[in-house]
């Protein structure tokens, strides 16, 4: 009588694991003691072009060190670093997200490095004629949204309320890079992401800036984590990216100074 | 499995125990972890809470319009793959299984990509007929069928090759048309499998994650179903994604336990 249903135990079995999804922290670093010495950040998704440019210069500047990255929505991030993922840095886009991690004293001080700002991104070809916030209130233009759990969906929750305006997005994405990309393949008509998001994929969307977004302005803090096992490169890395050369490169991405 | 089987056959070799108990304790401790720490004496109302009903009750409607598509379109493809021999038929059955393996995502990707809106078949249906399916719940209903066809199409085409097809020479024999052959005597022989296969197919509609926040988005009431629904949880209330996982637990437990009586214990 079990033989009949085995294959189905198996069957189910694999189902279930196939159908679970989304990123799973599995970044390891080598131990500091070994020759060659790795470096894991937890950057928001809206620094993975600046980070990534960083990460570079701090290789040249460190030879033998290999930066890694996981770029993902800060809220993500967090759980991940609480659920003890092994990392260094962690750079969030809002000080809440932040939180999360140093209640867990998992990280102290973090420095506030940048703010960023919400833009309206619209398809190059703008085909809902967006102009201005509150063309996203009309129900036959389709808006994407960060959900409110992450930084950027909550500083769109904050903007929109300080606009008096009720948006009904059509969907509620995880991060602002996937909320950019609904607007890069003309899936929606306009979504609220980041200034730098905007700069980021020039050419694909345009950005129309609004009064609105200045009462939402997001603190990014930076961290490195008190279990760092990467130890020492991994303050070396804050104080890159706090330097006038982090500053440089990410004011050029559209941040702003803090 | 009694005690005399075992002396039978002899000692058992720990070559296999070992491992055989080792996969068993890897398969089972995470959904035992599940149960451990879950927030038993919150469970009620959290339950109860309106978008944990709102996302079971989308789940489950997809789920099962999904299992209604594949079985209208499913079980016709399998007969084809087992009853027809056409030229590029191997070529056909590999094609159908495709989607078993590719990554979900992957698959959201290209249903975007074909019936999003400036998608080669997505852009004709909207200004012939303005229908957009991307962030729809019909979205989620083709994200589910498209991941969940092939187990269907699988296990009934599994089914007829084991089915004795000499009834249906016989009932051909006598003057019935391939169409009555099909419905009086092929499908009734293939049931058990159909019914498996539907409900194998479910399951995986059920908990679709990757290809239904990549094409339909992710909106409650409209596109958020459970799986997605405990992702986001995860980000700030990992309590409650564990409650919204235990649900789907149940649920596929039910299901195993509904086929084991239905189709196990019966002889």
């Amino acid at each position: 009588m079990f033989r009949r249903l085995f294959p189905w135990v198996i069957a189910l079995a694999v189902l279930s694991g196939c159908g679970s999804g989304g990123p799973a922290a599995t970044t390891a670093s080598a131990s500091p003691a070994g020759g060659a010495k790795e470096l894991t950040v937890f950057a928001a998704a809206s620094l993975t072009g600046t980070f990534t440019e960083l990460g570079k210069t701090f290789e040249a500047a460190h030879p033998g060190t290999t930066v890694k990255f996981n770029f993902g929505s800060s809220a993500t991030l967090a759980q991940q670093i609480v659920q003890g993922a092994p990392a260094d840095v962690f750079a969030a886009a809002s000080p809440a997200t932040m939180k999360t991690v140093t209640d867990g004293a998992l990280a102290t001080a973090p420095a506030t490095f940048v703010r960023n700002k919400l833009q309206i991104g619209v398809p190059a070809d703008n085909p809902a004629k967006v102009d201005d916030l509150k063309d996203l209130a009309d129900p036959k233009v389709k808006v994407a949204l960060c959900a409110e759990q992450v930084p950027c969906g909550a500083a769109a929750v904050k903007a929109l309320a300080a606009a008096g305006l009720k948006v009904t997005p059509v969907t509620l994405e995880q991060d602002v890079k996937a909320t950019l990309t609904k607007v890069e393949l003309g899936e929606v008509d306009a979504a609220l992401v980041y200034k730098t998001d905007v700069i980021a994929s020039a050419g694909k969307v345009t950005g129309i800036p609004f009064p609105e977004a200045d009462k939402a302005i997001n603190d990014y803090p930076i961290a490195t984590l008190t279990k760092a096992p990467a130890g020492d490169l991994a303050k070396q890395f804050v104080d890159l990216v706090l330097s006038q050369q982090g500053k440089d490169v990410l004011t050029k991405a559209g941040f702003e100074a803090p | 499995m009694s005690s005399s089987t075992r002396e039978r056959a002899g000692r058992l070799p720990w070559m296999l125990v070992v491992p055989a108990v080792a996969g068993l304790v890897f398969l089972v401790l995470p959904l035992a972890g599940l149960l451990i720490r879950a927030p038993w004496s919150t469970l009620g109302p959290r339950l109860a809470e309106p978008h944990v009903l709102e996302a079971l009750r989308l789940s489950v409607v997809c789920a099962s319009v999904a299992t209604l598509i594949c079985l209208v379109l499913g079980v016709p493809l399998a007969w084809l793959l087992a009853r027809v021999s056409f030229p590029g038929r191997r070529l056909v059955r590999a094609l159908v299984t495709v989607p078993l393996v590719l990554p979900p995502v992957v698959g959201g990707v290209a249903l975007l990509l074909v019936l999003g809106r400036r998608g080669i078949v997505g852009q004709w249906l909207e200004s012939a007929f303005g229908i957009t399916l991307p962030f729809t719940t019909a979205g989620v209903v083709i994200a589910e069928a498209f991941v969940a066809m092939p187990f269907l199409v699988i296990s009934v085409e599994g089914a007829l090759r084991g089915a004795d097809q000499r009834f249906e020479e016989a009932a051909a024999t006598l003057g019935a048309s391939r169409w009555v052959v099909f419905r009086r005597v092929t499908l009734p022989m293939i049931m058990p499998g159909v019914v498996a296969g539907a409900v194998l197919c479910w399951a995986r509609a059920l908990g679709e994650f990757g290809a239904t926040i990549t094409f339909a988005g992710n909106f409650p009431g409209t596109t958020r179903t459970m799986p997605l629904a405990v992702y986001l949880a995860l980000e700030t209330e990992p309590e409650a994604a564990i409650v919204l996982s235990l649900v789907l637990l149940a649920v596929s437990v039910i299901i195993l336990a509904s086929l084991r009586d239905r189709w196990v214990n019966s002889p």
